[in-house]
This record gives structure tokens, C-alpha cells and sequence, in this order.
């Protein structure tokens, strides 16, 4: 299928210039990796004048570790975090997830910053900001802001990302005690399959915990009854299954092509036990290694 | 607006005007004629029209044409070895890996990436890269044992 509207394309070399193009043009859209783009633009979902490929801005695809902060430039592809050595010792939550991202040759070209740009309810990298509380730093040509993950995501397909603004990258600070995690995506095939629930866990060491659940609402949800109930507790069989028990009472999924709402809450809970053992279990130096599918 | 771009596929240089709104795959098939990459689900689920940027696949119905300004672009055309079949080819044909046909061109160059990347890949490794190329004659099976035959 033919994209029908016609648009300009641009590819500058600086940002200056993007905001150069957004005063330019009336419906400016900016392309990083266009796997969610092009079919957007094949649609008709948007209807832009003009296309802007950030591609041809070096400074969005760095990855950077300073002081804490993991920096990941808004143009960084799945593939380069699974490859990235800085991601592999600083947040390997982020290479489990990115692996499990649709296929490679989606992989090789599709960023985790339009990921979050497109905003899907079912977007893999979502509930893995969200439980790091990443920030979300966006430039416009009078300043740069940083908007919490839990305030990016403002419904189905709709960010806090306003006109005239631009994704420069994910900003992560990270915890220095010492921390377990897993990623969990529940869909029916490997390769270019949406998730039917995905889920983060994070154990700390001081006993508190981070789950977080994407798919089964418009927008991630970090489930903070579980948190506080699992607080404090060390030896989680025990708690277990008071805590699954919470999974009703912190999600409503919805029935649609992919996946009935009562397999979707059935699954959830079954994964907040795997989830939480993984992460436990790497918390104490033990297996399984980062990257294994944990479903 | 229409962009002039230049680049390389499978090694010759071409130069071509395109619109915006021009999708990679259409300019290859339609206009300079490249066949290999085909148009089936049109929304990068299927891998039946992948293409090789800069020895990477990618989906090229989700790649505008104006993306490949001065890039390296390979198509399964492009990975015979001088004129005769690469070695992974000829293994998929000592499989009967493929039926009809149509999944081969991401099969070949999903698996020609992998191999480039990791000369000794796990079965594990190898399901990984062929994921999202969907084929519906011979099963997967003689695929991958094609690929593990080669590399064992």
C-alpha cells in the first residue's frame, strides 16, 4: 500500500534546524527508526507536510553512563542496546526487554525513544521507564524539560510531548544499592508479536520492590499495592500468594483480538510469581543470567 | 518536493529522484525493478520484503526511499557469490528448505546478517534471527537445519 499524502522530506544535521522546520511547516513529524511511523503514515493516522529524519544527528545516538545517570539518545535502535556494553553492566533489564522487542530487521531500525513516542498500550520499553522512573528529556527551541515516565504516558497513543518538541533521549538514574530484575512479555509467537502483558520487576536491597504491568491498561501501570504489601519482606514465597492475590485488584485488562481480559489477569499473576523469583534470584548473584526468556 | 539521492545497491551506484512519501520497497520493485523483496502483510510482520542497509535488515515497506540516501543497499540479488550461490544458499537448497519461495529473500538475508555477526550461532541463536519471517510451506525445520549443518 502506497502512503496517499504527499509530505517533504528533510534530514538536517542539527536541532537548530528541526526547529527551523517546525516554525517552516503546520503538521511537522519527526522520523527516527519509522517501524511505527510508515504504517502510521500508510493509514492515514498522520497526515504530516513534512517527514524530518533525526537520523542525521549524531549527538541523539549516543549512549552514556555519568555519575549514575544512563543517558540512551533518542535515536539509539533495539540492536545497539542489545549490543551495548554500557547497558549490558549498568541496566541489563533494558537488553532483556530489548531482545524480546518484535524481530530483528525491526530491531535494526526501531528505537526505544518512538517507541515511547507512539505510546501504545502494549509497548515493550514503557513499563521498564516506568519502574526505573526514568525522565524523558525533550528540547524546543526555547528550553529543554524532563517529564517523569509516569507522566509521559497520558492515554492510548497520547504523550505529554508537546508541539514544537523533540525527543533528545531517556535518562535513567540509577539506583546504587544493589537490585534484581526481570522483563516478562506474554504473547502468542517469537518475531513481531504485540504483547498480551508484559511486566518489570525490581527487587532492591533494602526490601523494597517495583512491579509494573504494560498491556493491560491505555497506559503502564505501576502497581503500587503490591509494592507496599511486598515491602519490607525478604523471603517472598511466603507473601507470594497474598500478593497475587492483589493482581485484581491493580489491573482491568480488556478482551480484544490478541487475548481475553481473564487469560490476560490469569497470566499476569502467573508472571508476577516467575517475575518475582527472577528477580530475587538475581538480586543474590544467582541465575537466571540477564537475556533468558523468562516465559 | 522530490529528493535526488544516490546510493549503492548490491555494489553499483544509483542515482534517482524520489517523492517523500516513497516507500524503499515500492522504489526498488516499481521503479528500478529489484524483485526480490516482495509486499505481503505491508507492516514489517512478515519479513518478505527485507533488505540489507549497511548490512543490517530491515523492513523496507517501514523505510521511506529519501532513508537510504548514501547507504549501502543489498538485496538477496546481492549476496550470490560471484555469480554463483553463497554457501548458506546452496545449504538451503541441500534442505529443500524453502517451497514456494516467497519467505526466501528474509530468510537468506536475515540469516546471511546472523552468520556475518556470529559465524557459529546456536540453534536458539538462529530461531532468534528468522523470527518475523513468516513462512507457511516447509515449517521452519529444514531452515534451521540448514543453517546448523553449515555451521557445525
Amino acid at each position: 500500500m502506497a502512503i496517499v499524502n504527499n509530505f517533504d522530506y528533510v534530514k538536517p544535521k542539527s536541532l537548530k534546524s528541526v526547529f527551523r522546520l517546525f516554525k517552516q511547516y503546520k503538521n511537522p513529524i519527526i522520523l527516527a527508526g519509522g517501524t511505527d511511523l510508515l504504517d502510521m503514515l500508510k493509514s492515514g493516522a498522520v497526515v504530516p507536510d513534512v517527514v524530518i529524519d533525526i537520523k542525521g544527528l549524531n549527538v541523539l545516538k549516543r549512549i552514556t553512563y555519568k555519575d549514575g545517570v544512563l543517558f540512551i539518545g533518542a535515536c539509539v535502535t533495539y540492536t545497539e542496546l542489545i549490543e551495548s556494553k554500557i547497558i549490558k553492566k549498568r541496566c541489563p533489564i533494558i537488553l532483556e526487554m530489548a531482545k524480546q522487542v518484535a524481530s530483528m530487521g525491526v530491531r535494526n531500525r526501531g528505537t526505544m525513544a518512538g517507541n515511547i513516542c507512539s505510546a501504545v498500550p502494549c509497548a515493550d520499553s514503557s513499563p521498564v521507564l516506568l519502574a526505573y522512573n526514568a525522565d524523558i528529556v525533550v528540547k524546543s527551541s526555547s528550553g529543554e524539560r524532563s517529564i517523569p515516565a509516569e507522566d509521559w504516558f497520558v492515554g492510548s497513543r497520547k504523550t505529554a510531548l508537546k508541539k514544537g518538541e523533540v525527543v533528545r533521549g531517556i535518562s535513567i538514574k540509577l539506583e546504587e544499592q544493589p537490585q534484581g530484575a526481570s522483563f516478562l512479555k506474554l504473547g502468542r509467537y517469537e518475531g513481531e508479536d504485540l504483547a498480551q502483558v508484559n511486566l518489570v520487576v525490581i527487587a532492591l536491597k533494602d526490601k523494597t520492590y517495583r512491579v509494573v504491568y504494560g498491556s493491560v491498561a491505555p497506559v503502564p501501570l505501576r502497581a503500587r499495592k503490591i509494592e507496599s504489601f511486598l515491602k519490607g519482606h525478604d523471603f517472598y514465597k511466603a507473601v507470594l500468594k497474598e500478593a497475587v492475590a492483589l493482581v485484581e485488584s491493580e489491573i482491568k485488562p480488556i478482551s480484544d483480538v490478541r487475548a481475553s481480559k481473564e487469560y490476560r489477569l490469569h497470566m499476569a499473576k502467573v508472571m508476577l510469581e516467575i517475575g518475582l523469583e527472577a528477580a530475587i534470584n538475581r538480586l543474590s548473584g544467582k541465575k537466571p543470567v540477564y537475556g533468558t526468556k523468562l516465559l | 518536493m522530490k529528493n535526488e539521492i544516490k546510493f549503492l545497491l548490491n555494489g553499483e551506484q544509483v542515482i534517482i529522484e524520489v517523492a517523500g512519501n516513497e516507500v524503499l520497497l515500492e522504489m526498488l520493485r516499481e521503479r528500478i525493478g529489484v524483485k526480490s523483496p516482495k509486499c505481503g502483510c505491508d507492516k514489517g510482520d512478515c519479513g518478505t520484503c527485507t533488505v540489507m542497509i549497511n548490512g543490517k535488515t530491515v523492513r523496507s515497506c517501514l523505510v521511506l526511499a529519501a532513508e537510504v540516501d548514501g547507504a549501502e543497499v543489498t538485496t538477496l540479488e546481492g549476496v550470490m557469490d560471484g555469480g554463483d550461490l553463497s554457501p548458506l544458499q546452496k545449504s538451503f537448497l541441500e534442505h529443500n528448505s524453502f517451497q514456494c519461495g516467497f519467505c526466501a529473500p528474509g530468510v537468506i538475508l536475515s540469516t546471511t546478517e546472523l552468520l556475518n555477526k556470529n559465524p557459529h550461532p546456536s540453534k536458539e541463536q538462529i530461531k532468534e534471527a528468522i523470527a518475523g519471517n513468516l513462512c507457511r510451506c516447509t515449517g521452519y525445520t529444514p531452515i534451521i537445519d540448514a543453517v546448523t549443518d553449515l555451521v557445525k
